[in-house]
């Protein structure tokens, strides 16, 4: 269908943002249970649950049509080199204030990046697009209710959020690494280019914070390497926790 | 003493054995206030009341009826309506309704019509 260098950079584009939504998906499981009140622990397990329905999706766009090895395989046999993940989303669930900053500047920056890939020429992509748009518009939803509610709560809730916003902001900037070959990407209209949703996504979030008073870093450095596979000392004790069961059994029926 | 537990998100925690909150109380003003939630599962259905969610506000309350509430089963509208806003009878007053269930004439069920329907049916048949 497109030739080999497109097809590589293509099945890239799909691991990259599948293995983001698999690990972010993991790392907010850890709330479960934990949350700051039932109805959110619910709200957050769940939306948790939607980001790994996401990252599925996509790992079998990469199974059923480009050849790749099974969902299950690919997101518990490949070890830490092998995952591409931005570093945004291996950091420690730290306290709330963190990972619902993270989990809003995420959020808003999937919400773009799934809008322009339900246009994309290539089909499968598109039609996944299309199905999860209402779970992400709910994301989206949750993640902006909550950080105005804090950013415009007590004192001290809007200094945590404002905090949590400077130190997840140069994280969060990783999402957007440009992609091997993305140019033969944008010239099939597979995908709209990484600066381009940077941009729309910069645009957007501080419009919304700036109305909910936060200011977004102005010098911030973008934190990159995840898509080359570097990453912190915090992604492999995931992998081994996360894999831990699979690998007893990696034939099991479940 | 640090609690130990087979579930890794507690040992995160590194939580002392020795709750530090035990003498802490809620204040009463310290709870979030309670919303209704309405669901509704078509469109033109009524919304049915189906329970409540506790929120700090009107738009975290919707948030948590989406979750409580919806993520389950067929949805196509909710409403969110502080439970402070509902005017409610006393259940003292509840002999108001104590002879409603005598009123049979005000319930269609208690009148035995179909005879004579089906007796009109059949003379209609016969003309």
């Amino acid at each position: 269908m497109f030739d080999p260098k497109t097809t590589a950079a293509l099945k890239k584009m799909l691991l990259v943002t599948a293995d983001d939504h698999l690990i972010l998906g993991h790392r907010n499981s850890e709330w479960t249970g934990l949350g700051p009140i039932l109805e959110e622990d619910i709200a957050f397990s769940s939306i948790a649950q939607d980001k790994i329905g996401h990252a599925l999706g996509l790992y079998s766009i990469l199974h059923e049509h480009l050849g790749e090895a099974d969902p299950d395989t690919l997101a518990f046999m490949r070890n830490e080199k092998e995952f591409f993940s931005a570093q945004l989303v291996e950091f420690p669930i730290g306290e709330y204030d963190f990972s619902l900053m993270r989990h809003f500047l995420f959020d808003h920056a999937a919400q773009i990046r799934f809008d322009h890939w339900a246009l994309s020429s290539y089909e499968p992509l598109a039609r996944l697009a299309r199905k999860v748009k209402g779970e992400i518009k709910y994301h989206v939803f949750h993640a902006n209710t909550w950080v105005k509610q804090l950013a415009e709560g007590n004192e001290e809730s809007k200094a945590r959020m404002q905090s949590a916003l400077n130190e997840v902001y140069p994280l969060a900037l990783g999402l957007f690494e440009t992609l091997e070959d993305e140019q033969l990407l944008i010239e099939n209209g597979i995908h709209k280019g990484e600066l381009a949703l940077q941009q729309l996504w910069t645009n957007e979030i501080e419009q919304l914070l700036g109305n909910f008073g936060l200011k977004v870093p102005t010098q911030a450095e973008a934190i990159l390497g995840g898509r080359k596979g570097y990453h912190t000392e915090h992604l492999q004790p995931l992998l081994n926790e996360m894999t831990e069961v699979f690998r007893v059994d990696p034939s099991a029926e479940w | 003493m640090k609690i130990q537990s087979l579930d890794p998100r507690v040992n995160r925690l590194a939580l002392d054995a020795a709750n530090p909150y035990e003498n802490e109380v809620l204040q009463k003003e310290e709870h979030f206030q309670t919303y209704q939630v309405f669901h509704q599962k078509k469109r033109g259905d009524k919304h049915v009341c189906v329970g409540i969610v506790h929120a700090p506000s009107d738009e975290m309350a919707l948030v948590f009826a989406k979750e409580q509430y919806a993520r389950r089963g067929e949805t196509t509208n909710l409403w969110v309506v502080n439970t402070k806003n509902v005017l409610a009878m006393d259940y003292d007053d509840a002999d108001v309704f104590s002879t409603t269930s005598e009123k049979l004439y005000r319930d269609p069920a208690g009148f035995k019509v179909n005879d004579k329907i089906e007796a009109y049916k059949k003379s209609r048949i016969d003309v």
